[in-house]
């Protein structure tokens, strides 16, 4: 049983988390940092098994040395002492501890489980990362069809494709080096279907002058695209999957501004896997159970509010990464520095000796953050969600894949029974109430209340999509056991 | 929608008790109209288990409302069980020890006298019932009568029911006064507009309290906190619902502090629920790790497999309860034109049918078919004796 006091509480081992639990230690913080997964880096720097090293560790990664740099920084101060890294630990409660601070109740992620246990902290940031945000379309419960980001998973830490012809689609950059990394790992990639028709850097890559890096990987790309002769269609989207046992074929429309599908533009492409993506969307479970504030930010996701330290509107907790709106590994990184530095400044811990001064140090990071967060909403407003995506559901296309509960069925609790809001619709027709607890469907069921109620979605339909008053599943065993005593004075 | 100039009556409260008042008025060939504050079922109706139980209540007032709610669920409304997940799936209580069961046991032949379908079970016979039980039990006794719905199902159903019969359903309308007549009730003042009507019909639940203070009469009726906890769905079972003796000395227990007893039972989705808890701390929505602890404990206790089972999610609701555990059901002679429907609870959605049904008969003149005196309103004007 852990039982652990520190200054500051990181949860998440992605770019945010692992940045910010180096540089907490780096300022003279002692930290612990707490992450589902059994090594660092999070989905962005999936990788093989550490335990059985191979020469190309880093193979189609992007920021790579950066990561290695943070990592081996990371097991110095754990070596040192400085840092707890509890490996393959969830948490799942949240609660503030008397008379300040925070408790992290935590339980296993993995198997064979490590000890579930407390850990208290003066403060805590909160770095949960994002995942996939989902559409249901008809024929998506298919085997073979995956979150762009599940096959991205599968590429970087399994080295795995999930099939031999691929069609990706949804909207946004992510799409293309899913694309790639398909083609690289052998797997013909039939089209890229983009949504939208981005003006942005992908056919302009010059024109992301305001984010270099991201300028270079567009070029990159394209030329990868080039090179395995992939095509990238614009304004198209998949709006059916068909097969009996797993994925056949798909149905292609060219769609108009708003997603809306041009009659007479459908063609069927036969493939077997079907890769999807509409952006991320941060896990947003601790951040709710913690208190704070949540808004809905220029993509449509419920996002953590904070101000220009990161600290959300919750006492003692701050957050880094996806959860403050997404924006991408590289300024999840700078987020988790910054929020390292402006805890340490509050909890009056002078920066390591040498450091940069701290306070110039953050300003330098908040205009940063300004930079990319301006560029972060530029490709957000070139790659929404298409605004009529529901046209393409059918009342047999099931929205919650858990529960098997159907669009028509959603319908019906519309019409029939009154339901206005997300809330009340998962009341009556059961979205989200099984294993995933709405982590794929709740973005769309709150989409598809707020089209019944011919009302732009809400942040309160987000919300009530999202809460979880256990953010993750705890045995009843654990909970029996819980000991009230081991929480250290904050 | 907006809403109606006038009425025969406006139900204050869109959730089990007040659809069934809206859907029994109705169908009594009264105009209805319903205002709620916020969604439909998005009160306690929606934070609870959907219990329609004869096992937990004493001989008494509120078990002959609980008899004639399983009669109206059972017949008037039982062509509409499918649609809110109707499962007359039987109670069981256990005991631990043999002291227990002796107390079971004389409280069985209380309820047996009053017509209660009840048989003691011993040890094997336990097992037979529900095989993951642990084993060494003292013994037990069956309800078939005990049932369970969907309880949002409920609410959604019997008031698109209403709607069928002419009343209208308001949401977010919250009601900020009322419309007076000298003493008498003549209307509703709320969010969205004035609705003239001679009766009006305190659904409010917890809330009730406040609602009847807007009408200047005092209905105590206060929030006692449950939590429900929710396992992940498995391919085992349980049948009944299953709970400890205890249980029906701690609903009826007045105490203020934190109290658990084990209620385990299975559901259609293959989620196991798990209550109960009682707390008086007001409208307190923080979350209690302590109280799903011991929680816990007593479930496993029961069925020992649970140990290992992951709990997915937990909820809690605010349940309305008056001093003496009544209901408060009938007109308030204090405001003329005013009834109460409210204060059932943690019974409130068994209760509903059988209240929904007596109102419609006392708004309407007819005889209603239970007597109301012990459930007067103005029952906690005279000073109370603990």
């Amino acid at each position: 049983m852990t039982t652990l006091a520190c200054d500051v509480a990181i949860v998440g081992a992605g770019p945010a988390g692992l940045s910010a639990a180096v540089h907490a230690a780096d300022a003279g913080l002692n930290v612990a940092l707490v992450d589902a997964g059994t090594q660092p880096g999070g989905q962005y720097w999936r990788h093989p098994d550490e335990s059985h090293p191979v020469p190309d560790e880093g193979e189609g990664h992007h920021g790579w040395r950066e990561f290695t740099d943070l990592r081996s920084r990371l097991y110095a101060h754990e070596t040192t002492g400085t840092l707890t890294y509890l490996r393959g630990t969830q948490v799942w409660l949240i609660e503030p501890a008397r008379p300040a601070g925070v408790v992290l109740r935590l339980a296993p992620a993995t198997d064979p489980a490590p000890a579930a246990g407390t850990v208290t902290a003066r403060h805590v940031i909160l770095c949960p990362g994002g995942y996939d945000r989902q559409l249901p379309i008809p024929g998506w419960d298919l085997p073979g069809v995956m979150a762009a980001g599940g096959v991205q998973a599968l590429l970087k830490g399994n080295r795995t494709a999930a099939g031999r012809v691929a069609v990706v689609a949804g909207t946004g950059p992510f799409l293309l080096p899913v694309a790639t990394g398909l083609a690289h790992a052998g797997v013909k990639v039939a089209a890229i279907c983009e949504a939208n028709s981005p003006t942005g850097w992908l056919r302009n890559a010059g024109g992301a002058v305001r984010a270099p890096a991201k300028a270079l990987e567009g070029v990159e790309y394209a030329t990868a695209l080039a090179r395995h002769r992939i095509p990238y269609k614009i304004r198209t989207a998949v709006t059916a999957i068909h097969g009996t046992d797993r994925v056949e074929s798909v149905t292609l429309s060219r769609v108009d501004a708003h997603g809306t599908a041009i009659a007479g533009t459908q063609r069927t492409v036969a493939c077997d896997v079907v890769a999807l993506g509409w952006g991320f969307t941060p896990q947003l479970e601790l951040v709710l159970a913690a208190g704070a504030e949540t808004t809905v930010d220029v993509d449509g996701s419920l996002i953590a509010v904070v101000d220009d330290r990161l600290a959300s509107t919750a006492p003692g907790v701050t957050v880094a990464g996806e959860a403050t709106g997404v924006g991408g590994a590289p300024m999840a990184v700078l987020e988790g520095e910054l929020a390292a530095l402006c805890v340490s400044e509050a909890l009056g811990v002078a920066a390591a000796p040498g450091g940069p001064a701290s306070e110039g140090r953050i300003r330098a990071l908040q205009r940063d953050r300004a930079r990319l967060h301006r560029f972060a909403v530029a490709m957000h407003r070139a790659n929404p969600v298409p605004a009529n995506w529901q046209d393409w559901l059918t009342p047999e296309t099931l929205v919650c894949r858990c529960e098997e509960v159907t669009h028509g069925a959603l319908c019906d609790a519309h019409t029939e029974l009154g339901a206005a809001d997300a809330r009340t619709l998962k009341s009556f027709g059961r979205p989200g109430m099984g294993w995933c607890q709405g982590r794929v469907c709740g973005f769309a069921v709150s989409e598809i209340a707020a089209r019944f109620a011919n009302r732009p979605t809400s942040a309160d339909d987000l919300r009530s999509m999202a809460k979880r008053s256990l953010a993750a599943p705890v045995t009843l065993g654990q909970l029996a056991a819980l000991d009230f005593d081991d929480v250290h004075e904050g | 929608m907006s809403l109606p100039p006038t009425a025969d009556v406006v139900v204050i409260g869109a959730g089990a008790t007040g659809a069934a008042c809206a859907y029994f008025a109705a169908l009594a060939g009264l105009r209805v109209a319903v205002v709620e504050r916020g969604a439909i079922a998005g009160g306690t109706s929606s934070a609870c288990e959907g219990n329609i139980l004869v096992s937990d209540k004493e001989a008494g007032p509120e078990l002959a409302l609980a008899q004639y709610s399983q009669h109206l669920w059972r017949t008037d409304l039982a062509e509409f069980g499918p649609l809110w997940e109707f499962e007359s799936k039987g109670g069981l209580v256990v005991s631990a020890r043999p002291g227990t069961q002796e107390n079971l046991a004389a409280l069985a032949e209380r309820q047996r006298a009053a017509g209660i379908d009840v048989e003691l079970v011993d040890g094997p016979d336990l097992l037979r019932l529900e095989p993951l039980l642990f084993p060494a039990m003292a013994g037990g006794a069956f309800y078939p009568q005990d049932a369970q719905v969907q309880p949002m199902l409920v609410v959604a159903h019997l008031l698109r029911l209403a709607r069928g019969l002419g009343a209208t359903v308001h949401p977010d309308t919250q009601v900020t006064g009322f419309v007076r007549s000298g003493d008498a009730v003549t209307g509703v003042q709320t969010t969205r507009g004035i609705i003239a009507a001679p009766r009006v019909v305190n659904a409010a639940g917890t809330w009730g309290g406040a609602v009847a203070a807007l009408a200047r009469v005092t209905v105590p009726v206060l929030p006692r906190r449950g939590f429900v906890m929710v396992t992940e769905p498995l391919p085992v079972t349980v049948h009944h619902k299953v709970y400890a003796a205890e249980y029906v000395d701690n609903v009826a227990s007045s105490d203020a502090g934190l109290q658990t007893s084990p209620v385990v039972e299975g559901t259609d989705s293959g989620t196991i629920l798990i209550g109960s808890s009682r707390e008086r701390v007001g409208f307190d929505k923080t979350f209690s790790p302590r109280v799903l602890a011991e929680m816990a404990g007593k479930a496993i206790a029961l069925f020992p497999f649970l140990s290992d089972v992951l709990a997915l999610r937990s909820y809690f609701g605010f349940r309305p309860y008056c001093p003496d555990h009544l209901p408060v059901i009938g007109p308030d002679p204090r405001a003329p034109g005013l009834w109460h429907a409210c204060g059932h609870e943690g019974a409130g959605i068994g209760l509903a049918a059988g209240t929904g049904a007596l109102i419609a008969a006392s708004l309407t003149g007819a005889q209603p078919a239970l007597d109301l005196s012990p459930f007067v309103p103005e029952r906690f004007e005279e000073p109370l004796h603990a």
